[in-house]
């Protein structure tokens, strides 16, 4: 079982990599963490603040783009290239396929965040001459930024199980934006009452907090994160692409493929 | 030559000749547009809503609105403009995303304060700002500092000063010269040794080269001001003994038994007018000086004459972190 997950993320990593799409995104996002530094320039004071803020915003941003973009074709076009009648004829379950394109797509976008955060260091080292120990949280901000990708590949993978490409992606992108906002959607359950209240709270708990994983500012002005906000947003972001997950394996076991 | 050469080398060159018209037609267009109407508009003036929009990212948001604030007081203050209307709101929107942004409240603060042509001329809006960054950033003494400054200089209210001063000097890590300035305000607020104190701490305390240079000519300003009056007085001195008014400054230095007539900080004599007045020989080369001046003489835009020694290098009045 572990050996098919394996040969199936694999194979994902390697498709995915061949995508040039890919690579003018990272190139983009280590351009943009580059010119963070002229940004510094025409300002006052903020050299530093720009570099990491701009610089994890395009890891952020960009990362989001290229996990929607390559988790909504995943499954559909397999479907489309009728390549996943051929895996599936192997001993393959479903859920394994599913699975397995996680992981493989999990990895791609690891492996990207890795060579952009690469250009957000070498862009703050120019800027700040040298690291100080304070800069090492910019590494739980890239962590952070890792997790929301773990979801959002989920959640693509989700949509990508039942749905269109377009649709997909559609899907996928409105939960990143009210993910944002979700904060808000805990304030409005707030302040209604009675069936607007259920609603709004089960919205707030059901859409992916993107907010609580997102602490840019933070580490741009060298605060601290505490570990506990550490463990406590590993465990949310994997309990919640388990569940996306899930669901996922759910609806593609009973997908009529023909 | 072929089909397929020829619209090549048609489409070529109307894709030269349109992209030249283009900018030649929008440099013009920009020279008829008043730039009032583009540089007056805020799209979004709601700080909460400009928060919303950012989708998390307000860290980003405020860097680039902070920027925009900076580009826009820069702008205008080079053409001497006299109105700086989305100046305040660009800073209220800047610190509401990143109430943790200081050079924001530092900087916007002096850009807020002083009077137009060189500032906005809004310090009771600059005092809001100072106290908003230090509700929200209470351990940095700076802001208390430049808090204080901004009663001492634009609002000349050296009992609220005093008080600012006497607050940051209770925070932990506070420079021991909060202190001492809230001590002074007491009762020396006006002496220039008091001034030469507040800008001796504003130049020892940045790195920015601009904020040295400027802290550089007031301390100038200062030495010329305080020469002014004690010429001045020793002109009405002379005076009271002679009952005339000396024909020189000469005369004015031998009755003082000074080995010559004083000079300003740039080594050039001082004048004495006929009708008694000290006057600066130049006083375009002080920009900030307030005595000295002959009159009707309105100030030109203040040049930084002198250069600051790197921050590093700089000999410390006060020993400053």
């Amino acid at each position: 079982m572990n050996a098919r997950i394996l040969y199936i993320a694999s194979n994902t990593f390697r498709e995915a990599v061949r995508d040039r799409v890919l690579y003018n995104l990272i190139a983009f996002a280590v351009l943009l963490s580059a010119a963070a530094i002229f940004i510094g320039q025409i300002s006052i004071e903020i050299e530093r603040l720009v570099v990491v803020n701009l610089g994890l915003t395009a890891v952020s941003l960009f990362g989001v783009v290229i996990a929607i973009f390559i988790g909504i074709g995943l499954v559909s076009k397999e479907i489309e290239k009728r390549t996943l009648y051929t895996v599936l004829s192997r001993p393959v379950r479903r859920w394994e396929f599913i699975v397995g394109k996680f992981f493989g797509l999990a990895g791609t976008l690891v492996v990207n965040t890795f060579f952009m955060g690469v250009g957000v260091f070498a862009a703050l080292l120019y800027v700040a001459h040298k690291f100080s120990g304070p800069d090492a949280w910019i590494l739980v901000a890239l962590y952070f930024i890792v997790l929301q990708f773990l979801i959002i590949c989920s959640l693509a993978l989700l949509f990508s199980s039942f749905s269109s490409p377009l649709l997909s992606a559609i899907f996928a992108f409105s939960l990143f934006v009210i993910g944002s906002f979700s904060d808000d959607l805990r304030g409005f359950a707030y302040l209604t009452r009675g069936f607007a209240h259920w609603i709004a709270t089960a919205a707030a708990y059901m859409v992916p907090n993107f907010s609580v994983l997102n602490v840019i500012s933070s580490v741009a002005h060298q605060q601290a994160i505490s570990s506990q906000l550490i463990l406590q947003n590993t465990l949310y972001a994997l309990f919640y692409s388990a569940m996306a997950l899930s669901g996922a394996v759910l609806i593609f076991e009973r997908r009529n493929l023909k | 030559m072929s089909s397929r050469k020829r619209t090549t080398v048609w489409a070529a060159a109307l894709l030269v000749v349109s992209m030249a018209g283009s900018i030649f037609l929008l440099n013009r267009v920009d020279r008829i547009r008043p730039h009032e109407i583009v540089d007056d508009t805020l799209y979004i003036a709601s700080p909460k809503l400009v928060k919303h929009a950012s989708l998390g990212f307000e860290g980003l948001v405020a860097c680039i609105y902070w920027t925009r604030a900076v580009q826009y007081f820069g702008h205008r203050h080079f053409l001497r403009n006299r109105s700086y209307n989305e100046l305040a709101p660009l800073l209220e929107i800047t610190t509401t995303l990143d109430p943790n942004l200081a050079p924001a409240y530092q900087f916007g603060a002096s850009f807020l304060a002083p009077a137009p042509p060189n500032g906005a001329g809004q310090p009771e809006r600059a005092i809001r700002l100072m106290e908003y960054g230090i509700q929200h950033n209470p351990d940095n003494w700076h802001l208390y500092y430049d808090l204080g400054f901004i009663y001492y200089t634009e609002l000349k209210d050296y009992k609220r000063a005093g008080e600012v001063f006497a607050r940051g000097s209770k925070v932990p890590n506070a420079h021991p010269f909060l202190k001492i300035l809230a001590a002074v305000m007491a009762e020396h607020a006006e002496d220039f040794a008091t001034a030469r104190l507040l800008w001796s701490a504003a130049y020892e305390s940045s790195t920015e080269t601009n904020i040295r240079q400027n802290a550089l000519e007031h301390l100038r300003s200062i030495q010329v001001d305080e020469d002014v009056t004690s010429l001045q007085n020793a002109v009405t001195q002379f005076v009271n003994q002679n009952g005339r008014i000396p024909t020189s400054l000469w005369e004015v230095a031998d009755a003082e038994h000074l080995k010559g007539v004083p000079v300003d900080p740039d080594g050039v004599p001082y004048e004495l007018s006929l009708d008694g007045q000290v006057l600066v020989a130049n006083p375009d080369d002080f920009p900030f000086i307030s005595k000295g001046t002959p009159p009707g003489y309105k100030p030109g835009p203040p040049k930084f004459h002198v250069k600051p020694p790197a921050a590093s290098q700089g000999q410390a009045q006060l020993d400053i972190p």
